[in-house]
């Protein structure tokens, strides 16, 4: 028998992350590199260990290799431990059967079994595929000021944006009474972040619930909440100030990693307070080599710069050659670029080799090319 | 399969790094922007299957043992063998050894317990990337007692001239280990040898009140022992002086050098640390130069090798030097031929110029 915790991180990363499109062909949402260093996941790990949650369950799915090696047995983040630490919570099957997770709610269904070995108090469900810095024991201090069933983390977005996201309605003293998903018009600007707070055994109930309703979809932004908020549960928003980006578009993954270079003071690496975890492959350090010029960029060790580098992410043991311009461009790890070659506004995955002279640009207010080995000489022709 | 077991003897390295060997020993000088200086060492003995590493060490360990922790970098956390640090806290009332046997005598444990019929043996002063699986091959293949990893040099430098040089007969055995500067077949400090023959001629040489195992116990008796050697092709570099050490930093910002270190076998592993990539911000020039994660760059670097961590504000200029980890270099500073230990912060306008030959050392976090 596991030892009583308090809270459970149970940590959604089953995504596929459909339009992120080539950054996801073989890859986990929140495997997808990010950074220079890092991998999409990190944020929220990272936040779990920081915040001093160290039991957390990961349910994969979609595409896991990458996913699961990187977590591994959770070391990076100190959670590779005797009782607790990370569990990785792959679906299954039983004697009577089993299924792929079929929505959010489903996924933590599944798992009902994991998080009573806990015995917690509250229920952390957050998702591995947004970018942020968050203390979840303030959420945590807040649901329990509030007394609540359920706390969900809201962020004010632009009036505009508004109806892309799942707003909440509440009260003065931010009670909600009213979800509204992605509405047309909507009544306010606070957005849910897709990080909750329950007590485990309301949730628990409303998950039984939910797994019998045939007609449900199995999603907390859907069924679960709507069903919480109709019975009148004591259901809280807290305001989130800080930085977070949802990285579901290849722009926004682009614009989230720019984000990293302009906004040091909202999202920073550095932050020795509330630093990132990640692996390291243990590359030689960086080597640049002759008279370049590097400016407003991430790179990372391994990295062998001979050329112009701006605006740029760059991760372990990429190679820029002599007479490139490498300019607001994302480049995966082992990217090699050719000398006298251009590349503007373009995502390089993974181990591509882009020809001496190559020409890749994106033009200005366009989603940004995302090269491979497999379409680069497609790309190079434009 | 045969197996080595490993054992990194720093009993007669002396602190001969001035500065930066006031608070640590020399196998725990940093080197190369990320490394310590033993990391080359473990890292070859790692790759070259040795699952065993012990560490004789005497004084000064504070910082190489918060170097290896457990060895779980190194892949050296094992629950059979592994890593372990052996200082000298010996309470036999019967040891009458002296020198380095005293840390054999008092360490027998380590050889019984060990599953290797074999052991090499190094310091960690000598830096290359090697695998010695094949020296250990030729080491069985000939039947040898001792086999010394050895090493030509093309370029005498100073710091060459305490490493042995090799004599050998036409078939191969060494009959002399001598002090010759002229002569370029250098030993490298490393060796082979079995954990019997070992043992034996620790015993001897305690037995006879010596104090240097190698000196007493091989060198001595060249005449009796079948010793060959296993020459080590490659960049390969000796450090036991200031100024050697800052050449051979200096070094490896020649690109030949730096693939042959760091890529040419497998990586040199190092302690993990979690610093996020390196930030060029809008001033940032630079020029040929080594650089770690974690730094902020908004000045000038030139030649330079920064470790870990390290800021260069605006105006300032990092010539020729080496600046270890989180130091910070403000405003309008100009340092050539420096060399600042960890955590210095060298405040506005200030200049400091050294030559190649006697750079300017600064000692671990000083505010200049």
């Amino acid at each position: 028998m596991n030892s009583k915790k308090e809270t459970v991180g149970m940590l959604l990363a089953g995504g596929e992350g459909k339009r992120l499109g080539l950054l996801t062909k073989d890859l986990a949402k929140p495997a997808v590199p990010f950074g220079g260093k890092y991998r999409i996941i990190d944020f929220t790990l990272s936040n779990c260990a920081n915040s001093g949650i160290h039991t957390v369950g990961v349910m994969t799915q979609y595409s896991p290799l990458l996913l699961n090696k990187h977590i591994g047995i959770g070391k990076p983040w100190d959670m590779d431990r005797q009782h607790d630490g990370v569990s990785v919570l792959s679906p299954y099957t039983q004697k009577e059967g089993g299924s792929w997770y079929s929505g959010t709610a489903d996924a933590i269904y599944q798992n009902i079994h994991f998080i009573d070995r806990y015995d917690p108090e509250y229920v952390l469900v957050i998702s591995g595929d947004h970018i942020y810095q968050m203390n979840y024991r303030k959420l945590l201090k807040h649901h329990k000021e509030q007394n609540a069933d359920a706390t969900i983390s809201v962020i004010e977005v632009p009036w505009d944006e508004a109806s892309r996201f799942g707003i909440l309605n509440t009260t003065d003293d931010l009670r909600i009474y009213e979800f509204d998903e992605k509405p047309a018009e909507p009544k306010n600007n606070l957005a849910s972040m897709g990080i909750y707070i329950f007590n485990w055994k309301v949730l628990r109930n409303y998950l039984l619930e939910d797994a019998r309703d045939v007609k449900s979809s199995h999603d907390f932004g859907k069924d679960i909440i709507p069903a919480m908020v109709s019975d009148d549960r004591r259901l809280f928003a807290y305001r989130f100030e800080g930085y977070w980006k949802d990285v579901g578009t290849v722009r926004s993954y682009w614009e989230a990693n720019m984000d990293l270079l302009d906004m040091e003071g909202m999202v920073s690496l550095n932050n020795k307070e509330w630093r990132t975890y990640s692996h390291d492959s243990n590359y030689p350090p960086q080597y640049i080599n002759g008279n370049t010029n590097i400016t407003n960029s991430f790179i990372n060790s391994g990295c062998w710069i001979r050329g112009t580098v701006d605006r740029s992410i760059l991760f372990e043991n990429v190679e820029v050659d002599s007479k490139c311009t490498v300019r607001e461009s994302i480049l995966h790890p082992r990217v090699k670029v050719g000398e006298n070659s251009v590349i503007e506004r373009a995502i390089i995955k993974e181990d591509t080799v882009i020809p001496p002279g190559s020409y890749i640009s994106t033009p200005e207010g366009e989603e940004p090319f995302v090269i491979d080995s497999e379409n680069v000489e497609l790309a190079v022709m434009k | 399969m045969e197996t080595m077991m490993g054992l990194i003897n720093l009993e007669h390295e002396h602190d001969y790094l001035s500065e930066l060997t006031y608070f640590r020993c020399g196998a725990a000088v940093p080197f190369a922007g990320r490394y310590r200086m033993i990391d080359f060492t473990l890292s070859n003995m790692v790759r070259s299957n040795v699952q065993d590493i012990a560490i004789f060490t005497r004084n000064k360990y504070r910082s190489l043992m918060d170097h290896l922790g457990t060895g779980a970098d190194w892949e050296l956390d094992r629950r059979n063998g592994g890593l372990f640090i052996l200082p000298p806290d010996w309470n036999d009332p019967t040891d009458i050894s002296r020198g380095d046997l005293s840390h054999f005598h008092n360490n027998r444990d380590y050889f019984n317990r060990g599953r290797s019929n074999y052991v090499i043996i190094s310091g960690s002063q000598f830096l290359s990337n090697a695998d010695y699986q094949e020296a250990f091959e030729y080491h069985l293949e000939r039947k040898a007692d001792v086999t010394l990893i050895t090493t030509r040099v093309q370029n005498f430098e100073k710091e060459h001239e305490a490493s042995l040089r090799i004599e050998q007969d036409d078939r191969g055995w060494v009959h002399n280990l001598t002090n010759e500067h002229s002569n370029p077949h250098l030993f490298t400090g490393v060796y082979i040898i079995s954990k019997e023959l070992l043992m034996k001629l620790v015993d001897e040489c305690i037995a006879h009140h010596k104090g240097h195992f190698f000196l007493d116990g091989i060198k001595a008796n060249l005449g009796d022992l079948n010793v060959q050697t296993y020459e080590h092709v490659g960049y390969t570099a000796f450090i036991n002086s200031v100024e050697s050490f800052f050449r051979n930093n200096m070094n490896l910002l020649n690109p030949d050098n730096y693939k042959e270190l760091f890529y040419k076998n497998a990586f040199i592993k190092t302690k993990i640390s979690n610093e996020p990539p390196t930030k060029y911000l809008d001033l940032s020039e630079v020029k040929d130069s080594l650089l770690a994660n974690g730094c902020e760059i908004n000045g000038e670097v030139e030649n330079s090798i920064l470790f870990r961590g390290v800021k260069v504000k605006p105006g300032a200029k990092v010539i020729n030097s080496v600046i270890m980890q989180r130091c910070t270099i403000e405003e309008g500073v100009h340092l050539e031929n420096v060399i600042l230990d960890k955590d210095v912060t060298v405040r506005q306008d200030q200049t400091f110029i050294g030559s190649p030959a006697k750079p300017y050392v600064v000692a671990k976090r000083k505010v200049m």
